[in-house]
C-alpha cells in the first residue's frame, strides 16, 4: 500500500501549482489515473483525506478521472481499449499486443481554484 | 459576490520527481559503462536465493555490485555478501517499496565505472513498487511454483511492466503441480512476447541461459549506433 506517499506527493505537486498561481484556495485537485499505474482509486481517496488533513488542502476533494487502458493493434493499425487487463490483446481481432498507448497515467491534470 | 472558482490547468506527473531522478541515474549508469538489473516478486519467491547464486556464478568473470531493499534487517545482505562482491541493504522501513532516492543515496561512495553490473533487488511486493522507475536497464518480475499460475492475472500491472519473467524454484514444480504451460499463458497474457525463463537456485537449473540472456542485453545496449 503505497496510496499514502502517492497522496503525499499530490499534495506536494498542487502546493507548488498554487504558489506559482500566487496563491488562492482550493476547491479540487483533478487528477488521471490509468489502470496500469499501480495504484489503487479508493485507496488513494482514503488516504488524501489523511494526507491533507491540518493542511491547506483538508476541505479540497480529490476527483479521480479513471485512464482505461489503450493499446495499439499492430493487426488493425488502430488504437484499441482492453477488453480485460488481464488480456492485453485487440478487442476487435483478438491479436495479442504489448504496445500500450494509454493507461499509466498518475498525473495532476488541474486544479479547481479561486486566482 | 465571490468569483466562481475556476480549472487551472497542471498536467503534471505526480511522480515527476522520482521520475526525473531515475532518468538522472540512468544517464549515470550509461556513462560508467554499468547495466543496472532490477529484480521484483512478492515476499518469498526467491528473489535473493536466485541472487546469490546468480551473483556468485558471475562473481569470477565479471564486476558486480549489489543493493537490496527490505522493511528491516540486514539478513538478505548478510546472505548476499556471502558470494563475495560489494553489497549494500536499504532498510526502507515502512516504506513498501525502493524508489529513485533510496537508490542515489544507497550508491554514494560506489565507484560505478568500476562495475559492469549493478543487481537491485526490491522489497517484496508485487504491487507497489511498479509505480516506481529505479533507473533500471532491466526490471524482472519473479514468481515462484508454489504461488499458483494465476499470479500474472492478478498482478498484471507489474507483470506489464517488467521486461523479463523468471519462474523460480522449478526443482519442485512437479511436487505442487505446477502447470508450466498455464503460467506461461498467463504471462503472455498481461505482457505478449515477454521473455520467460524456469530456474532452480537449488539445482542451478536455466540459471546459465538466464544470465547469457543478460549478458547479450548488455552488450546490445552498448553497441554503439
Amino acid at each position: 500500500m503505497h496510496e499514502l506517499s502517492i497522496a503525499l506527493s499530490i499534495l506536494e505537486g498542487a502546493a507548488e501549482e498554487v504558489e506559482r498561481q500566487g496563491g488562492g484556495r482550493v476547491y479540487a485537485i483533478h487528477l488521471k489515473l490509468g489502470s496500469l499505474s499501480g495504484v489503487a482509486k479508493d485507496a488513494l481517496i482514503f488516504s488524501y483525506k489523511l494526507a491533507s488533513e491540518g493542511t491547506p488542502f483538508e476541505e479540497s476533494r480529490l476527483v479521480i478521472d479513471e485512464v482505461p487502458v489503450v493499446v495499439f493493434c499492430p493487426e488493425c493499425r488502430a488504437e484499441r481499449r482492453l477488453s480485460s487487463i488481464q488480456q492485453f490483446c485487440c478487442a476487435v481481432c483478438g491479436t495479442p499486443t504489448p504496445d500500450v498507448v494509454r493507461g499509466r497515467e498518475l498525473e495532476i491534470a488541474g486544479l479547481e481554484m479561486d486566482v | 459576490m465571490t468569483a466562481q472558482p475556476r480549472i487551472v490547468e497542471v498536467r503534471q506527473k505526480v511522480l515527476r520527481r522520482n521520475d526525473v531522478l531515475a532518468g538522472e541515474l540512468r544517464d549515470r549508469f550509461r556513462e560508467a559503462g554499468v547495466y543496472v538489473v532490477s529484480l521484483v516478486s512478492s515476499p518469498g519467491s526467491g528473489k535473493t536465493a536466485f541472487l546469490e547464486k546468480i551473483l556468485t556464478m558471475m562473481g569470477r568473470q565479471a564486476r558486480i555490485a549489489a543493493l537490496v531493499g527490505d522493511l528491516a534487517t540486514d539478513n538478505d545482505a548478510v546472505r548476499l555478501a556471502r558470494a563475495g562482491v560489494p553489497v549494500r541493504q536499504i532498510v526502507t522501513g515502512t516504506v513498501c517499496h525502493l524508489d529513485a532516492v533510496m537508490v542515489q543515496s544507497a550508491l554514494e561512495g560506489w565507484k560505478l565505472a568500476e562495475l559492469d553490473y549493478l543487481f537491485i533487488e526490491n522489497v517484496g511486493n508485487l504491487v507497489c513498487p511498479s509505480s516506481y522507475d529505479l533507473g533500471e536497464n532491466l526490471r524482472v518480475v519473479l514468481m515462484s511454483v508454489t504461488e499458483g499460475e494465476d499470479k500474472p492475472l492478478k498482478y498484471p500491472t507489474i507483470f506489464n511492466g517488467a521486461d523479463i519473467a523468471v519462474v523460480t524454484k522449478i526443482d519442485i514444480a512437479a511436487a505442487v503441480e505446477f502447470d508450466w504451460n498455464a503460467a506461461r499463458a498467463n504471462i503472455q497474457a498481461v505482457r505478449p512476447e515477454m521473455e520467460i525463463f524456469r530456474v532452480s537456485a537449488r539445482s542451478g537449473e536455466g540459471l546459465t541461459e538466464w544470465l547469457a540472456s543478460v549478458e547479450s542485453r548488455r552488450a546490445a545496449k552498448n553497441r554503439p549506433g
